[in-house]
């Protein structure tokens, strides 16, 4: 793959070998009887042939850059193997040469759909690892802050699951609600996208005044957006009849093949880590937890559309029963400390030079913390050998897994189809190769 | 944190195979992998159980008949230059006892092996790919053991300690 470039550069098509760099091996043999075009001996040249389809890795229905060596028999998918690792940044890697505090904005970059959860699942793990305990308002934040995310990155999930299958309509619409919500992420954090609000110990800052007000205006508005994006796809035809029983995958399935979040209670598995194991106070909230049993991409798309709803409840309880008090916790030699406090107190000043030139210790040990993001279940693995800085960070990101589960769910579909299950299963390239 | 309701006895930090045993004498996990655990620790409300490499995979149908139902990831931590070097960590869930444990086992590190647990957990596949692209420990039985990440004709493997950070090598 690397070496492709060059070689076309090099004009020296005797060392270009196709079948070799290019190919994923277990469709090696298909492919290099259509290089050579001879058919397998004793078999029927036109009904026996299948062909490989290379889809991606720009094209516009993958979500960045996934590569899918389809092997096609007529339009019937025969098999399907990802081929991933056009966006590895070896985050992993520079985690380890990093400070605590300077991983956070690295968790932003993984995902770009849901940075507060990404950072959340990393405060988590790391204040496990500490020991120390986080203020109930900030606990309370991050959960708010954590659903508007949910709603934003299922937004951008409808948008181009219908913009995939050609209904441009809705995506604009998605867009418009979802522009409003960074507008709320840069009011709070200053950023649109990279937010890093969510840091070790708390959240970053207060959130300004007014802003709240502003989240309770979109709640109120937004399940009539919703209903608005239900009148305009579930009463179309082509929605309907591209939707259902496309991309079966049961219970059993997801579960051998790691799913988890939407499209594995799409499958019939009542498991939601907010309710099932909370974390950061989820379980004073009451929500329901949608769940469908047909296991196809109508019932991925229906659980998605109710799990907004929930989360628009959830937001509204935050908001209603938002605690008072610190919104970081007070650990002197962990935490920055407040920036008026440092003009005034020597010690803050001593605190603040040593922790941003020489970071912060952390007793040795491995931690492990698992949220729910929006695709399904973030996990942080986050081992400290005593220093200053991690020995190693892991990311578990729902989207890796949901891709091995690709081929089962499109094996025996059309390949038109194969699109709309890859919008089905809202996959982030960017935490998939990390 | 995880909720004390859900997770039985939940002493502070408890090291060593007799002692965890002890403190957690109801645990599922512990109960049920009793025959193949090395080593134990509970630590910060998580369990820990270490076994032999050349068992991993009896222990994986072990927890899998204890409830431990679903494979949440495998991922390796390079303890280089201490022996045996690669310390091969898997994350266990159950999603009706609600507990999350952790197998952990230690592979050498001159000619790092384990056996693939891909016939317990298909989920397995590509984080043992992973694994052996970014830290170069073979998994014996993998149905396609190629890199995942790096490009087919990359050399060496990043995430191992003695590989650099940035520059070139």
């Amino acid at each position: 793959m690397a070496g492709l470039n060059t070689q076309i550069s090099g004009a020296t098509l005797t060392t270009f070998r196709p079948a070799e760099d290019l190919i994923i091996p277990d469709v090696k043999d298909v492919v290099e009887e259509s290089v050579s075009g001879r058919a397998p001996e004793g078999s029927d040249p036109i009904s026996d042939k299948t062909m490989v389809l290379n889809m991606g890795p720009q094209h516009p229905s993958t979500h960045g850059v996934l590569r899918l060596v389809i092997e096609i028999d007529g339009e019937t998918v025969v098999s399907l193997a990802p081929d991933i690792g056009y966006l590895h940044t070896g985050i992993e890697k520079t985690c380890e040469a990093k400070f605590y505090n300077q991983v956070t904005p690295l968790t932003d970059r993984i995902d770009y759909l849901c940075p507060m959860t990404n950072n959340t699942a990393y405060a988590l793990a790391v204040e496990k690892l500490l020991a120390l305990e986080v203020p109930e308002k900030a606990q309370w934040l991050r959960v708010l802050f954590n659903e508007l995310t949910r709603i934003q990155s299922h937004l951008v999930w409808l948008g181009t699951h219908a913009m995939d299958i050609g209904a441009l309509t809705v995506f604009l619409y998605c867009f418009r609600e979802r522009e409003e919500l960074l507008r709320i992420f840069e009011a709070v954090s200053g950023q649109r996208m990279m937010t890093s609000y969510v840091r070790i110990g708390g959240v970053a800052l207060e959130p300004p005044v007014g802003l709240f007000k502003r989240i309770r205006a979109f709640l109120a508005d937004f399940p009539s957006k919703i209903d608005e994006y239900e009148g305009l796809l579930e009463k179309n035809p082509i929605w309907i009849g591209r939707l259902k029983g496309i991309g079966y995958l049961t219970g059993e399935q997801a579960i051998a093949l790691g799913v988890t979040g939407p499209p594995l209670r799409a499958s019939g598995v009542d498991f939601d880590l907010r309710r099932d194991m909370p974390y950061s106070s989820y379980e004073k909230f009451q929500f329901n937890v949608p769940v469908a049993t047909e296991g196809d991409v109508w019932a991925r798309y229906k659980v998605r559309m109710l799990e907004m709803r929930e989360s628009v409840k959830i937001c509204l309880q935050a908001l209603d029963g938002m605690p008072e008090g610190r919104y970081v916790a007070h650990a002197p030699k962990i935490l920055v400390p407040d920036r008026e406090q440092m003009k005034t107190q020597m010690e803050s000043l001593i605190h603040h030079f040593k922790i941003v030139t020489e970071g912060f210790q952390v007793p040795a040990g491995e931690a492990m913390s698992a949220v729910e993001a929006p695709h399904g279940q973030m996990n942080y693995y986050v081992v400290s050998d005593g220093t200053t800085k991690p020995y190693r960070v892991h990311m578990r990101n729902a989207d890796f897994c949901t891709l091995q589960a690709l081929e089962t769910m499109c094996k025996g579909q059309l390949i038109a189809d194969v699109v709309a299950v890859i919008g089905s299963i809202d996959i982030v390239l960017g935490a998939i190769d990390r | 944190m995880s909720d004390p309701a859900t997770n039985p006895a939940t002493p502070e930090a408890v090291f060593g195979k007799e002692a965890v045993a002890a403190a957690l004498a109801d645990h599922a996990a512990v109960k049920g992998l009793e025959a193949f655990i090395v080593d134990a620790k509970w630590d910060r409300n998580e369990l820990t159980l270490t076994v032999a490499p050349e068992s991993i995979v009896e222990a994986c149908k072990a927890a899998q008949a204890s409830g431990y139902n679903f494979f949440e990831d495998c991922t390796c931590v390079d303890w280089f230059p201490t022996e045996p070097r690669f310390q091969v960590t898997y994350h266990l869930l159950s999603h009706k006892l609600k507990q999350r444990i952790r197998l952990i086992a230690r592979v050498h590190g001159d000619t790092p092996s384990i056996p693939s647990i891909t016939s317990v957990w298909p989920a397995a596949n590509f984080y043992e790919r992973e694994v052996f692209d970014l830290f170069g420990v073979r998994f014996e039985g993998h149905p396609r053991l190629t890199r995942i990440m790096m490009p087919d004709n990359w050399n060496g493997h990043p995430l191992r300690k003695d590989y650099p950070v940035e520059g070139y090598r």
